[in-house]
């Protein structure tokens, strides 16, 4: 089967900081992948280079069997790459409605038209069932500024969801979530259809292996570990780098968004 | 119910006060009034809605709109028949002022390609390094922009066997242009495109990752900007009957951003607000204070503005309303719904 991303030999230096480190990656359709690792591993620099924010030094990217790796980041969306990012990338000076909106027209032609859409406008009906699916129907002409930080998450993994995205990347969907709103975010990544291929970034173990198929561990900037999250959990490797026993030295330049 | 019907009646008749004001004002105001005053401040305000519009949706201030008016009044002029007969009527009028406008429009779309990729105080160094080279250009090219001396005597068209420039005529040509440049912002910015300008304000680097061309939007918006400038730049053409390197100098460049400021960045009725004020104290300065003191005057204007409202003129009104609204919902014995 044709995989859904192939990553070869993927590396990125920032002057001598070497911030990803040869790193491979094979994903299946549908695939549910975790990316774990200490802060300064290197997965959001990862994720920025599949989206396209920044130009790999060597290696490839494939999706699903097309060379996306020198793409400007608005083909690669067109294609169906989404990502969310660690701290919400929002629009806040506009609507719930009007973020979903944008998310929703983004892969879609016209998007210059100097049309004001109809109320009955099929992308801003699509808009509207993403607020009801993320939970933010009740918000949904609120301004993002007036959101809280959970609803400000929620509406983050809509605005990557709205596009129809075939490879979904998410960078620590629950960052700063409380106990009381985690649960409404893991059901909602839980009952995504497997249309969609996902790479999860997540700090906290049992929501990674709960949730992924398969686990890859990065260490500076390198994949240190590949296996079923069973393994992962017996794994020496990631016991040592989880509990201190390997060299700690983190990066000074975390290369997070 | 029956407060929201008063309350749509009373927005109705608002809507028709004023307009009865806007039309039936020529006709009662002195002349000054009604062109050095009235005309002129929407002139201004049209010129100062294309940065608004810049500012307010895309984010970005830059300096070079008077630039962009001085490129099609300069065009127009150049084409257009005037006292010194050098290069008289080129073309019948309406074809000048298409490529007035159009040169204005391509104008502020060059000037977004080159600056497209700064933001903030790097914009507007380049869009003032861009309108200093214009004005320069206007003042030492003698062949064509006739340097120093630029166009005298500029007259405007004349259609229906009346003069545009006729007081009465002139007023209520910038009136109805200035509204219909208004109510085409204030549509545009609710369009796909015009939202995709407000998340580019608010996080480019989200917006290209949805799938926008940020760029491209970005010029598109210049190219817009570009076209309000460049009506405004054909009208203040005809309001002084001529164009000189002084039009586009920086001063001219720098009025528009203080009006800006003053009428309140933040939204486009900012532009005209601010180009009234602008245009009264230009006018009245002289009188209330000792001669030349006008530049004294704006400036202290701006600072106040600067320092007691960052949002302008529409600022305070708006807190002053908020204020009001609360004012009457906290009385004891306010209507309650």
């Amino acid at each position: 089967m044709m995989p859904a991303l192939c990553i070869i030999g993927l590396t990125k230096y920032f002057g001598a900081l070497c911030a990803v480190n040869d790193v491979s990656i094979d994903l299946l359709p549908g695939e549910r992948r975790a990316i774990l690792g200490p802060n300064g591993a290197g997965k959001t620099t990862l994720f920025n280079l599949i989206a396209g924010d920044f130009l790999p030094t060597h290696g490839s990217i494939h999706l699903f069997g097309e060379d996306i790796g020198k793409m400007p980041p608005h083909h690669r969306t067109r294609l169906g790459v989404s990502r969310t990012y660690q701290n919400s990338l929002l629009f806040k000076g506009l609507s719930v409605l009007e973020n979903l909106f944008l998310s929703v027209r983004g892969v879609k032609p016209h998007r210059l038209s100097l049309l004001v859409p109809r109320s009955a406008d099929p992308h801003l009906a699509r808009a509207r069932e993403w607020a009801r699916q993320v939970g933010l129907a009740h918000k949904i002409d609120a301004r993002v500024s007036e959101l809280s930080h959970g609803e400000q998450r929620q509406l983050e993994v809509g605005m990557a969801l709205a596009g129809g995205p075939r490879l979904l990347l998410l960078d620590e969907p629950a960052a700063g979530l409380s106990q009381a709103e985690r649960p409404i975010l893991t059901k909602m990544l839980r009952e995504l259809p497997r249309t969609i291929t996902i790479l999860l970034i997540e700090h906290d173990m049992d929501v990674a292996l709960q949730w992924a198929e398969c686990v890859t561990v990065m260490h500076n900037g390198a994949a240190v570990f590949e296996g079923t999250p069973k393994e992962a959990a017996s794994s020496p490797t990631i016991h040592a780098l989880y509990l201190g026993d390997h060299d700690r030295n983190t990066r000074s330049s975390d290369s997070r968004t | 119910m029956l407060l929201q019907v008063s309350a749509g009646w009373g927005r109705i008749a608002r809507w028709t006060l004023m307009a009865a004001a806007i039309i039936s004002y020529p006709h009662f105001a002195p002349q000054f009034w009604v062109v050095n005053i009235g005309a002129y401040a929407i002139v201004l305000g049209i010129i100062t809605l294309s940065l608004t519009f810049l500012a307010a949706y895309g984010g970005m201030v830059s300096l070079a709109q008077m630039t962009v008016a001085g490129v099609a009044g300069y065009t127009l002029a150049i084409l257009s028949s005037h006292a010194a007969n050098v290069g008289s009527a080129i073309l019948p009028w309406p074809w000048a002022l298409a490529i007035a406008l159009g040169s204005g429009t391509l104008a502020g779309i060059l000037i977004g390609l080159v600056s497209v990729r700064t933001k903030g105080i790097s914009l507007l160094m380049i869009t003032l390094a861009i309108g200093m080279i214009f004005f320069y250009l206007t003042q030492q090219n003698t062949t064509l922009f006739h340097g120093f001396d630029g166009f005298r005597g500029v007259k405007a068209p004349i259609v229906f066997g009346m003069s545009l420039r006729e007081p009465i005529v002139f007023y209520y040509l910038c009136m109805g242009v200035g509204i219909a440049l208004y109510a085409a912002v204030s549509y545009m910015v609710r369009t796909p495109f015009g939202i995709a300008l407000q998340g580019i304000r608010d996080n480019p680097r989200r917006l290209a990752a949805l799938g926008y061309w940020v760029e491209l939007h970005q010029v598109a918006a210049f190219g817009v900007a570009g076209f309000v400038a460049a009506v405004g730049g054909v009208l203040s053409l005809w309001y002084h009957g001529g164009i000189s390197p002084g039009s586009v100098g920086i001063t001219a460049m720098v009025n528009i951003l203080i009006v800006a400021v003053i009428g309140g960045l933040g939204q486009p009725r900012g532009a005209l607000i601010g180009a009234l004020l602008f245009v009264l104290i230009q006018n009245f300065a002289i009188d209330l204070f000792i001669r030349e003191r006008f530049n004294t005057v704006i400036g202290l204007t701006f600072l106040v503005i600067v320092l007691f409202s960052p949002d302008g003129l529409i600022g305070i009104w708006e807190r002053l309303r908020r204020n009001r609204k609360r004012g009457l919902r906290s009385a004891p014995n306010g209507a309650t719904n």
